[in-house]
């Protein structure tokens, strides 16, 4: 209708950033997450006619709208960001680990087995601590057979570590069937019930106490190793370039297993935190989905492992979030699902706008002319 | 840039009169950039580009148009119902969240004790599978009986594995004001009994549980209809099927088949209660039971039906929640075989019309009102509650088209029979035993049972409580709810119980 510019500009240019200052970055998230709510407010308006704001009120009460939540809440984002820690060395060294489902329900299994078998006989405390051994141990050889064939032989992590859990998901339903509780449940039921042997102990008077001191000990432990310790220098330079890491004389058949140790063993231990320190019992949903919902984790984070405690909490926040909706407002679980989708959609787009920026039509020489 | 707006009929005079009034225009050259994609009388999708709207603008206007839009969007979704009539000038997005908070159903409680009851139900599967749709009717006539409003009382959670999830949810039940707290699948009990440890002031029933009596909580509860004696029926109904098929010489091997859940009392007890229903009619039938070690899974009971269809059963049973037995079954006969199938919780005519022939019902709804009519009167709940087809708490469902004739009438005496007694399920004297190998039951040289363990709670083999055998039958249910009768009678094989 108007006078518009005759010239054949693209309406929309975009250009790679040299870089971002810090609160921009954060700036452009934020606005994503706004977004986000709208969208999906808008989503939750035209699908089941509820008001936008009790839904979101919904999602937060899921997640925080008592104090037992808030413990179920950090409890699940504890799992979560230990998967996620263990998982980072391996894909900073662009280790494809896809096998963390596996290294978890290993450690469980182990973890289980003892907590059963020696429950009335040796004391609570060197029972957790035998439990965790086995667990790293267990979890350690999980990882540590990909990486050895990887090293020797050059396959492929990815399939190898997939292929993995499989095996792990056998492994543990047999001993589900085999520890079944009652006979011909097929579950195993919680173990110990009656005398909580082998249970985490309560911590500061709360029953996840343990998990948290655990997990964040891990979490500044590996923020040290991969920022300031000669092996995480090794695995930044790996993950960057083999050949310059092999120029610069690094052995990276050393540091291959030896970084895949290390995070099979934490995913291992996350498998004993979820057995001894939350569920206490074991079955092949023990895992749960969380060793794949870890490496989104990890990668977001870019291996930071302070952040990762921001995105496993807003992880486990969406899906307490979306349980208590789907049950609040009568919605199904696809429903909050699809809001879940939307949000981590945004969030994972705004990554785009933070390396990459986009010039609207006529911004360079508009002023000028 | 194009803005899409979505609007309800009265808030479209609303968007417009608010464009009028910031950017100062005529009302003709807003109409037009309010080019319409989508509009009913009730609702509609616009868009307009607002950079023409802009134009002549400065720039700090430019965002603050930008942001209002934004604003205006979420304005617009939260408070577009469709029968607001209000076509104010101005954006009013304050007003939006009490208006649609007032709808929230929370006047809608009606009135004495019943209406402070809060009920917390957990499902293992959603209303698609047979038996928790049977829970949630059962639950919902319930509550309908006893005046509390289903939708604002019941919190219900469906899809609620058998794993520490369920106890999570106990407790979130208790945590969101649940008295009580109702879980159908026997494999959430462990966690329920966790949650009541925690939670003693709340009431928790794990139907189908058996762990209530032995532990030592006086706030968990168990819950199971007396299921064997609807079994037994739906055995006669079959049973005269295959009289009627041995007589016009179809078959001459009364062979049945059974697609099992899991391998222990509850399913034992069914498939043997169906049998002895169906040697009441044709003593030398014999039956063949398969396991599919999951409650529910349609594909797993398909296979296994097809399974037992090709051994030669000629009637497929079943104690597993879905439909796929009998469209197994129904798609055999489809295909010439004369088989027929008896199903569990819902009515199978609908999946297998020709095929099927009854199913086996538990009325819940008989066990939930008992429970929660303690409940609100502040009573003490019974540790296991149990009821039969005497306070009409199991059912058979209506018969098939394909049923024998006379299938009614001796439906109807072998209720009778039951209610008044004269007709025992478990009678000693219609079954026989394998002398046992772990001592649990004692056989007389017949091989009728002359006593067997009551309950062996913690499977160590010595018994716990009571004597199975009174007057010469094992007394089901009488002991406790859940299921306990687990002798394997002859007549019965077991193709994968390992």
């Amino acid at each position: 209708m108007s006078q518009a510019r005759q010239k054949k500009e693209p309406l929309l240019r975009i250009a790679k950033r040299d870089g971002i200052s810090r609160p921009a970055a954060y700036g452009i998230r934020l606005i994503a997450v706004a977004l986000a709510l709208l969208v999906s407010g808008a989503f939750i308006y035209a699908v089941t006619k509820l008001n936008p704001i009790e839904v979101y009120r919904g999602i937060f009460d899921g997640a925080f709208g008592t104090k037992r939540r808030c413990w179920v809440t950090v409890r699940d984002t504890m799992m979560l960001l230990c998967i996620g820690i263990g998982l980072a060395p391996a894909f900073k060294m662009k280790f494809w680990n896809i096998g963390a489902e596996g290294q978890i329900l290993i450690g469980g299994v182990l973890t289980a087995g003892i907590m059963r078998a020696f429950g009335s006989s040796i004391p609570t405390p060197a029972l957790l601590l035998i439990m965790a051994a086995a667990s790293l141990v267990g979890g350690c050889i999980w990882g540590v057979i990909p990486a050895a064939f990887k090293a020797k032989w050059n396959t492929n992590e990815t399939l190898f570590t997939l292929m993995m859990n499989y095996v792990a998901i056998q492994i543990t339903s047999y001993c589900v069937a085999l520890w079944e509780n009652p006979i011909g449940s097929n579950t195993v039921g919680i173990i110990n019930q009656q005398t909580k042997a082998g249970w985490f102990p309560e911590v500061f008077g709360q029953a996840y106490g343990l998990n948290v001191i655990l997990v964040m000990a891990l979490t500044i432990g590996m923020y040290i190793y991969l920022k300031y310790s000669k092996h995480g220098y090794e695995i930044t330079v790996v993950g960057d370039s083999v050949n310059t890491a092999r120029y610069a004389g690094i052995n990276v058949k050393k540091v291959t297993i030896r970084t895949m140790a290390l995070s099979g063993a934490i995913c291992g231990l996350a498998g004993f935190i979820a057995v001894a320190g939350s569920s206490h019992t074991i079955s092949t949903s023990t895992a749960g989905g969380r060793g794949f919902t870890a490496i989104i984790v990890a990668w977001l984070a870019q291996f930071n492992s302070f952040v990762m405690v921001l995105i496993s909490l807003l992880l486990v926040f969406l899906q307490k979030g979306a349980i208590q909706i789907a049950s609040q407002f009568n919605l199904n679980d696809y429903a909050s699902n699809i809001i879940t989708g939307i949000i981590l959609f945004f969030i994972l787009g705004s990554e785009f706008f933070i390396n990459y920026r986009v010039i609207p039509r006529g911004k360079k020489e508009g002023n000028g002319k | 840039m194009v803005i899409f707006v979505y609007y309800s009929k009265s808030n479209k005079n609303l968007l417009q009169n608010f464009i009028i009034r910031f950017f100062e225009k005529t009302r003709e050259s807003v109409e037009f950039p309010l080019a319409k994609l989508y509009d009913n009388d009730k609702a509609g999708i616009s868009c307009f580009n607002l950079f023409e709207l802009l134009k002549e603008e400065n720039r700090m206007k430019k965002i603050i148009a930008l942001l209002m839009a934004c604003m205006l969007i979420l304005g617009l979704v939260a408070c577009g119902s469709p029968d607001t009539t209000g076509t104010g000038a101005a954006v009013d997005t304050e007003a939006a969240p009490t208006e649609a908070g007032a709808t929230n159903p929370a006047a809608a409680a009606p009135e004495g004790a019943a209406s402070d009851v809060k009920i917390g139900l957990i499902c293992v599967h959603d209303e698609n599978s047979g038996y928790d749709a049977a829970h949630i009717d059962g639950l919902k006539a319930a509550c309908a009986e006893l005046g509390i409003d289903f939708n604002s009382q019941v919190i219900l959670k469906t899809n609620i594995p058998e794993d520490e999830v369920c106890g999570d949810m106990a407790i979130e039940l208790a945590e969101a004001g649940c008295g009580i707290v109702f879980s159908d699948s026997y494999g959430h009990q462990t966690y329920m009994q966790q949650a009541a440890s925690e939670y003693p002031d709340v009431t928790y029933v794990a139907c189908t549980g058996d762990m209530a009596a032995v532990s030592g909580l006086s706030n968990l509860k168990n819950m199971f209809p007396y299921t064997y004696e609807s079994r037994y029926v739906s055995g006669v109904v079959a049973g005269m099927k295959l009289k009627e098929m041995l007589d016009a010489g179809t078959i001459t091997d009364p062979y049945v088949g059974y697609v099992g859940a899991h391998p222990y009392a509850e399913v034992v007890c069914g498939y043997t209660a169906f049998l002895l229903g169906i040697q009441s009619i044709v003593p030398e039938a014999h039956m063949d039971v398969q396991y599919t070690n999951s409650w529910y899974d349609p594909v797993a009971e398909a296979e296994v039906a097809n399974a037992l269809m090709s051994r030669g059963c000629v009637i497929i049973g079943q104690h597993a929640d879905s439909t796929g037995a009998p469209s197994a079954v129904q798609a055999a006969k489809d295909s010439g075989k004369e088989v027929y199938s008896v199903g569990y919780n819902i009515d199978m005519l609908s999946v297998a019309p020709t095929a099927a022939l009854t199913s086996a019902q538990n009325n819940w709804s008989v066990l939930y009102k008992a429970a929660l009519e303690k409940f609100i009167a502040g009573e003490e709940i019974p540790t296991d509650i149990a009821y039969g087809s005497a306070d009409n708490a199991v059912m058979i469902s209506a018969l098939g088209a394909s049923c024998a004739p006379g299938t009614q009438e001796a439906v109807d005496a072998a209720w009778a029979g039951i209610k008044d007694g004269s007709l025992k399920v478990f009678d000693t004297a219609t079954f026989t035993c394998q002398p046992s190998t772990d001592g649990s039951y004692q056989v007389d040289a017949d091989g009728h049972v002359t006593s067997a363990f009551g309950l062996d709670t913690n499977g160590d083999w010595v018994n716990d409580a009571g004597e199975a055998i009174v007057d010469g039958a094992f007394q089901e249910s009488v002991l406790r709810s859940a299921p306990y009768f687990s002798l394997r009678i002859d007549g019965i094989t077991e193709l994968n119980n390992n």
